[in-house]
């Protein structure tokens, strides 16, 4: 996994609330077997005017040039701005590999799904919650000034706009070690495979029907 | 010792270490696999050299890219070639790693969602993950049963354990008596309109009350199934002897001394008396209509009898802009009676209502009625292969083809479209599944989420109905 430190990036203001996993990677691009490939599909109904289908080149399919993300002064953000409850319904983690891939490291809303808002941490994108107040004023500033950039720095636990006012966040302890050191959860979970062996030991003595009866 | 809620008990029956900075290690007892989600979480075991941690924990099945007709060729009746890929990588994959799989000949196949409970896989006090969000589902049966995304999958797979955060804990109360024709469809619509989609985000929501009581399991299936929907991963029913009884006998359930263990720990699967709940909602039973959706979110929900909502009503503003924008998406006016929404399509099927009472409910109303000409296709998909032979030895594929209704082979379906069952753009559907995003259903296609009963008495009118007016007919017929 990509680690997350430090990232200074153009902002894209995306004014939508409840954007839901289907429209951030629609359902048929989930086909695919593989982790990769997703970018070009991100927002796909959004984004492009046709219907989006996987296998097709996207370079020549027409663009709904309303869609934020296809506005010229947008081009190669990597920070979105988001509203409430962002990444909600299907738990399917392609939504981070697209947003990820299309070039986002961070997403600032003042609310995400629980699923896809634990998704992003896996995939090094990072999900940050700042107060609605502070979310709608970031959009008029995003919105207002051609270029806006904002500094998102994890260790630290900090926003910093280009006018120097600054916002922190909350972030879990272990998810932070886990971000900023791109680490992989499985290699640290194993780690403690004692203590799991003892658990399933304990368990499997006081419910037994638990066990072995698919195979 | 503190008094706990359902949740709370299942947490602390399954917590196999506490992190100091608040998340755990919690053990799984069994993984739900489909094809979707699963090929990058092998690939990630087989790349890191991983072997599963216990392979009997896990089952599999495909069920969101295979067609629902044309079945008996198995496989190679997929004529989408990058759906057959996938189904074919979960064959191969629970081969070399000695998964037992329900694949698409096996006529124990279907949504996984409606095979776990159906194989006793699902059983009371269990911890279950998928890498599906409606696993929520199975909390039916007083399991914790909760979503996950793809390196989730690897990581219970390679661990047998999920790293998690305790949720906070809901109570969603229904008390009182469901009226005749509202069924729990109606009351999961009406939860989610009452406390938004976001309203159970962070929360674990246990269903309760005499209106929940009196639900069957698999009415009480289609509750849990949509508590996702409202924004809780997590939806929880206490045991009951209902669960029980409907556990009993299962292929996997335990039998013999095992069941009787069972059995006496699954009493205590019920949240204490003075436990604590962080937020507490009320519903009463007795004011439920039977619900349709009309917009792009399930939280945009209403009776059958109301009118569309106005956008200039509503004072948020963020809210009134995805008001306006949804009455656009779904071709509607403010204001216009949900009784005047013409359908093209209607479908009957998905983990939410595709199992045997949904489709008795459903043939009830089809019984002796045709499908308005007016609709291009009716369609009732069974949730597993088990499901379409019974509701075939009760007769009510008969039904339903008689009514005009198309008669098909298990699997998700119409329900998200990954298959060839689809809405063209434009196109009006009744739906018992559960989402009615954008495109959900095929591009462009409009869904509009309401209860078997309710989908069926659609499709014979050509638009929304009370259902409750066609089956008082039927009482005087
Ligand atoms: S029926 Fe629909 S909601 Fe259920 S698992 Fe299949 S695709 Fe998902």
């Amino acid at each position: 996994m990509k680690a997350f430190t430090q990232h200074t990036g153009l902002v894209a203001p995306l004014d939508r609330a409840n954007v839901d996993t289907d429209q951030i990677i629609p359902k048929q691009f989930l086909k695919s077997i593989k982790r990769t490939g997703f970018g070009q599909n991100l927002f796909d109904e959004w984004r492009y005017l046709d219907e989006g289908l996987p296998g097709v080149d996207c370079a020549e399919r027409p663009l709904n040039t309303d869609f934020v993300l296809n506005q010229p002064r947008y081009q190669g953000a990597s920070v979105l701005l988001a509203r409430k409850n962002f990444g909600c319904g299907s738990s399917r983690e392609h939504a981070p590999w697209a947003l990820e891939e299309y070039g986002f490291r961070t997403i600032l809303a003042p609310s995400y799904a629980d699923i896809f808002y634990n998704n992003s941490f896996k995939n090094g994108l990072l999900p940050l919650v700042l107060a609605e107040e502070d979310i709608d004023e970031l959009f008029a500033q995003a919105e207002a000034e051609e270029g806006y950039q904002l500094t998102v720095d994890l260790q630290a636990q900090l926003v910093t706009r280009p006018d120097g006012k600054t916002y922190s966040f909350e972030v879990d302890a272990f998810r932070k070690h886990c971000l900023l050191n791109g680490l992989d959860d499985i290699g640290l979970t194993l780690e403690d495979a004692d203590s799991i062996k003892a658990f399933e030991q304990k368990h499997q003595q006081s419910q037994s029907w638990l066990f072995g009866a698919i195979q | 010792m503190s008094a706990k809620t359902l949740y709370d008990k299942l947490w602390d029956n399954h917590l196999v270490k506490q992190r100091d900075d608040g998340s755990a290690l919690i053990y799984i007892d069994r993984q739900l696999l489909h094809e979707v989600t699963s090929p990058q979480a092998f690939e990630g075991l087989r790349l890191a050299g991983r072997k599963p941690w216990r392979i009997d924990a896990n089952l599999a099945t495909p069920d969101h890219n295979v067609p629902t007709t044309n079945r008996a060729a198995g496989v190679s009746g997929i004529d989408d070639a990058v759906s057959k890929l996938q189904v074919v990588t979960l064959d191969d994959n629970c081969n070399e790693f000695g998964i037992v799989e329900f694949q698409m000949t096996d006529r124990r196949q279907g949504i996984v969602h409606v095979v776990g409970p159906e194989q006793g896989a699902t059983l009371p006090g269990m911890t279950i993950v998928c890498g599906d969000s409606h696993t929520a589902t199975h909390g039916a049966f007083a399991a914790l049963a909760h979503g996950i995304g793809t390196s989730e999958v690897e990581h219970v797979l390679a661990t047998q354990c999920l790293v998690a955060k305790k949720m906070k804990n809901m109570l969603v109360n229904v008390e009182g008596k469901l009226g005749f024709g509202v069924t729990a469809k109606d009351v999961v619509l009406a939860v989610i309109g009452k406390i938004g989609t976001a309203g159970g985000n962070e929360h674990a929501i246990e269903f309760a009350g005499s209106a929940i009581r009196d639900l069957s399991v698999e009415g009480r299936m289609t509750i849990c199934n949509m508590a996702i929907e409202a924004g809780a991963r997590v939806g929880l029913v206490a045991c009951d002897q209902k669960t029980i009884d409907y556990v009993k006998g299962r292929p996997y359930s335990p039998k013999g001394a095992d069941w009787d263990a069972a059995v006496s720990t699954w009493q205590d699967l019920v949240s204490d008396a003075n436990a604590h709940f962080d937020t507490v909602v009320e519903l009463d039973a007795a004011a439920i209509k039977p619900q349709v959706s009309w917009g792009t979110s399930p939280e945009m929900v209403v009776a059958v009898d109301a009118l569309v909502p106005d956008p200039q009503q509503e004072v948020d503003a963020v809210k009134r802009s995805g008001y306006q924008r949804a009455l656009q998406y779904m071709g509607l006016e403010a204001n216009q009676p949900i009784t005047s929404i013409k359908l093209d399509r209607v479908f009957i099927g998905s983990c939410t209502n595709s199992r045997i009472e949904d489709l008795r409910a459903a043939a009830v109303v089809a019984k002796g009625r045709s499908v308005s000409p007016s609709i291009k296709q009716a369609m009732v998909v069974p949730g597993s292969g088990l499901v379409k032979e019974q509701a075939e030895q009760e007769g009510l594929d008969v039904i339903f083809k008689e009514a005009g209704f198309e008669w098909r082979d298990p699997g998700c379906s119409m329900c998200l479209a990954m298959n060839p069952d689809k809405l063209l753009s434009g196109e009006h559907c009744a739906s018992t599944s559960n989402r009615n995003f954008e495109g959900r259903q095929g591009n462009g296609g409009r869904t509009h989420l309401v209860s078997p009963a309710m989908a069926a008495a659609a499709a014979i009118a050509g638009h929304f109905v009370d259902v409750r007016e066609m089956m008082n007919q039927e009482v005087s017929a």
